[in-house]
């Protein structure tokens, strides 16, 4: 079962290291893990996907809370949140190419942000299977690069993960 | 008032009442020596291997309630006491190591001795800090206590670069410290503690099971109230040896892959578990899914969360701080009138007497070869069951738990999680230390003892009086066992060949070194040994080769499935 956890670190060096050394070292999967400040700069906050039975993100949860940096652990996926995700996708756009390809774009509310005679390179945010969809819905022969954030997540409604 | 980091650091240890501080010089670390040097509150001592200078604060922490202090150089020193590090970690043991680094406008450019300490440790100890100002080693020293003692216990790595401890700031020790990050809890939840109350006192088969928390929480006075208020049967792991008294009738003895036959039954057929500072390990509790075959309730306390529902689903969970949780407990019961059913009790006691009259651990000592269990016996006679008694890893070590009856904790010393051969001699320092005047004992082999064998020359430089009880099998006796029971009787280099005259040896190091070699010079070697209050020593007994450690509950089999004697293989 795929599980979000957000979690409130300490702004330290290592911090990270620590993570996700923790997940390497008792052999838990890291799917995606993103981390920034928050608007307070001494804190981080990290948003990890990992699956794995509840037994075994129970485990997660609990190793993760026991890290001495770390402030807060929330599992999103146990009630409803939000999870979005940024891609940057560079593509070969040429010819006939251009007009099928701003459709698309279009389509999935992307934005070109960068524009040279042959590529174009589209910014996209929403789910992880919204992004996933646009890249199968272009041609694979028309992709050059693809460059991925990770998601993030926020629970819905008033429930907030604050220090 | 202004100082060096190198002040700081020195001032910071006496501001933490530190006793001893073992350790090892190098470049990095020459500052702190230098200001070691100009004063006499904190004493140094020197060992001859940075393992053995962790291993010897760990000793000391294990048998005060105090955290144990190591300093080591950078590089080589650091890495050299990695092992002890992790031995601290796998048994939850408060220490505070301070180590040298590079000097900071070097770090990252393979400097000489330079390793990157932090991320080496990382895994192995509770926390570590890279301090990168001079103004923050205080404050980081504080936090390094502070995380040691506080929690679950364990070791806290103070990573400082050379240059930091020439630099100068002002010094303020700091009264207080605060970490958002972290808060143990340290009460249980009352509505749990209301509950786990009600299963004890409804329960037919009840059990206790007792490990290394109830050392390291001090709450062995508690438990052994309830435990006898109660009127339950009790068992301890290895690290809870001495955490109720074993000579007492309701204690069936250690349980687990070398426990009693009594022990290990009543566990798997209880119907109430108190669990109480242990983690359901795999060398306790065997294979997890027959061990969840018989249908039981669990109560669980402990200060970690995470060790909680681990391995074993529990159905009465206590996060807190042993002493304080078995505190409530008593209260609870003392506060009313309800007992457990005498009559289903005694039932069950019945059950457990037949099992003790298995008598698993009897053995037999004949008048040629001396039996190893013969050897600690005597031990525990002569020393009247009140030594400190450290240990290595192997036969020997399970044979002292079997055979030393501990009737107090912190006596027993000796390295369960992480099982790292070469504790025995310099932990048995670090207790002589803390208890001048008190008999220490290390039970060893002779393959352990050869790991930190230098460290005699720290014991006569201190002049410690450790009476070393060396098991001499000519074997590395538990891979010798497990080769003859499962890879059909192939010693794979099991053989211990060129074997040093360790009584000559000791005595090149100072010491009084005695060999033993008869069944009928045991019981004397060991008088003549605790007699010589001033004097180191060695005992080396010529002990029986093909002794196996019964029982024995195989890997992955049940709790049930023992191995009692060499018949039943």
């Amino acid at each position: 079962m795929r599980h979000v956890i957000s979690l409130v670190i300490e702004n330290e060096s290592g911090a990270l290291s620590r993570v996700s050394g923790l997940f390497s070292a008792r052999g838990y999967n890291i799917e995606s893990l993103t981390v920034a400040p928050t608007e307070d700069a001494s804190l981080s906050r990290m948003t990890i996907v990992t699956s794995g039975s509840d037994d075994i993100v129970e485990q997660i949860t609990k190793q993760l809370n026991k890290l001495v940096e770390v402030v807060k652990v929330v599992d999103l996926s146990e009630s409803a949140h939000i999870e979005r995700e940024l891609m940057l996708i560079k593509v070969r756009a040429a010819g006939k190419d251009r007009e099928e390809i701003k459709r698309m774009a279009d389509i999935f509310r992307g934005r070109i942000i960068d524009v040279t005679d042959t590529t174009y390179v589209i910014e996209l945010t929403g789910t992880q299977a919204k992004l996933d969809s646009f890249v199968s819905a272009l041609d694979a022969a028309l992709i050059l690069e693809t460059v991925r954030s990770g998601i993030c997540g926020v629970a819905r409604g008033d429930r907030v993960l604050k220090v | 008032m202004v100082l060096t980091g190198a002040e700081i650091v020195i001032r910071c240890l006496q501001e933490e009442k530190v006793d001893y501080l073992f350790g090892y010089p190098g470049g990095s670390v020459l500052y702190i020596y230098d200001e070691l040097f100009k004063q006499d509150k904190v004493r140094h001592v020197l060992v001859r291997h940075e393992q053995a200078a962790v291993h010897a604060a760990d000793g000391y922490a294990r048998s005060t309630d105090k955290v144990g202090v190591a300093l080591v150089t950078s590089g080589p020193g650091a890495t050299n006491a990695v092992t002890g590090i992790a031995t601290a970690y796998c048994d939850s043991i408060p220490l505070v190591v301070i180590s040298g680094q590079v000097p900071s406008a070097v770090i990252g450019q393979d400097a000489f001795q330079e390793v990157d300490t932090v991320g080496i440790t990382r895994p192995c100890v509770k926390h570590n800090f890279l301090v990168r100002d001079v103004r923050d080693i205080a404050d980081t020293i504080k936090k390094a206590f502070y995380l040691a003692k506080t929690g679950r216990p364990g070791p806290v790595l103070v990573d400082i670069p050379k240059d930091i401890t020439a630099q100068k700031c002002e010094f303020e020790y700091p009264q207080t410290v605060s970490m958002r990050s972290y808060n143990p809890v340290v009460k249980g939840h009352h509505g749990q503690i209301k509950k786990a109350l009600q299963l004890l006192l409804g329960a037919r088969r009840p059990m206790v099971y007792i490990g290394g928390g109830v050392v390291l929480g001090d709450a062995a006075d508690k438990l052994t109230a309830l435990v006898r208020k109660l009127g339950f049967p009790c068992t301890n792991t290895l690290m809870g040896l001495g955490g109720y008294p074993a000579t007492d009738r309701q204690n069936v003895g250690m349980l687990g892959m070398h426990g009693t036959y009594e022990a290990n039954m009543a566990m798997h057929y209880c119907d109430v578990l108190l669990a109480v500072g242990a983690r359901f390990d795999d060398r306790v509790i065997g294979s997890p899914a027959h061990f969840a075959s018989e249908p039981r309730k669990i109560i669980h306390v402990d200060i970690d969360p995470s060790s909680i529902s681990k391995r074993v689903k529990v159905d009465v969970p206590i996060v807190g701080h042993v002493d304080e949780v078995l505190g409530e407990l008593l209260a609870l019961l003392d506060g009313t009138t309800e007992r457990p059913d005498e009559e289903s009790l005694g039932v069950w006691w019945k059950q457990i007497e037949e099992w003790r009259r298995r008598d698993c651990l009897k053995f037999n000592q004949g008048e040629e070869l001396i039996k190893p269990q013969f050897v600690i016996q005597k031990l525990w006679e002569v020393t009247g069951g009140d030594a400190f008694v450290t240990s290595d890893v192997g036969q020997h070590q399970m044979w002292a738990a079997q055979y030393y009856k501990f009737d107090k904790p912190r006596r027993w010393i000796n390295s369960g999680g992480l099982g790292t051969m070469g504790f025995g001699l310099p932990s048995a320092m670090g207790v002589q230390l803390a208890h001048p005047g008190s008999p220490v004992a290390c039970v060893t082999g002779e393959a352990s003892i050869q790991m930190n064998i230098q460290e005699l020359a720290t014991c006569r430089q201190f002049r410690l009086p450790i009476k070393v009880v060396m098991l001499n099998n000519r074997y590395l006796g538990m891979v010798r066992q497990w080769q003859e029971i499962f890879h059909g009787n192939r010693y794979s280099e099991s053989y211990m060949d060129s074997l040093p005259d360790f009584a000559r040896l000791a005595e090149a190091y100072g010491h009084v070194g005695i060999r033993v070699d008869k069944p009928g010079d045991v019981e004397g070697a060991l008088r003549e040994a605790f007699s010589r209050k001033n004097d180191l020593v060695f005992l080396d007994f010529q002990v029986d080769q093909t002794e196996n450690v019964y029982p024995m509950v195989q890997g992955g089999k049940g709790l049930t499935d023992m191995i009692l004697s060499a018949e039943d293989l």
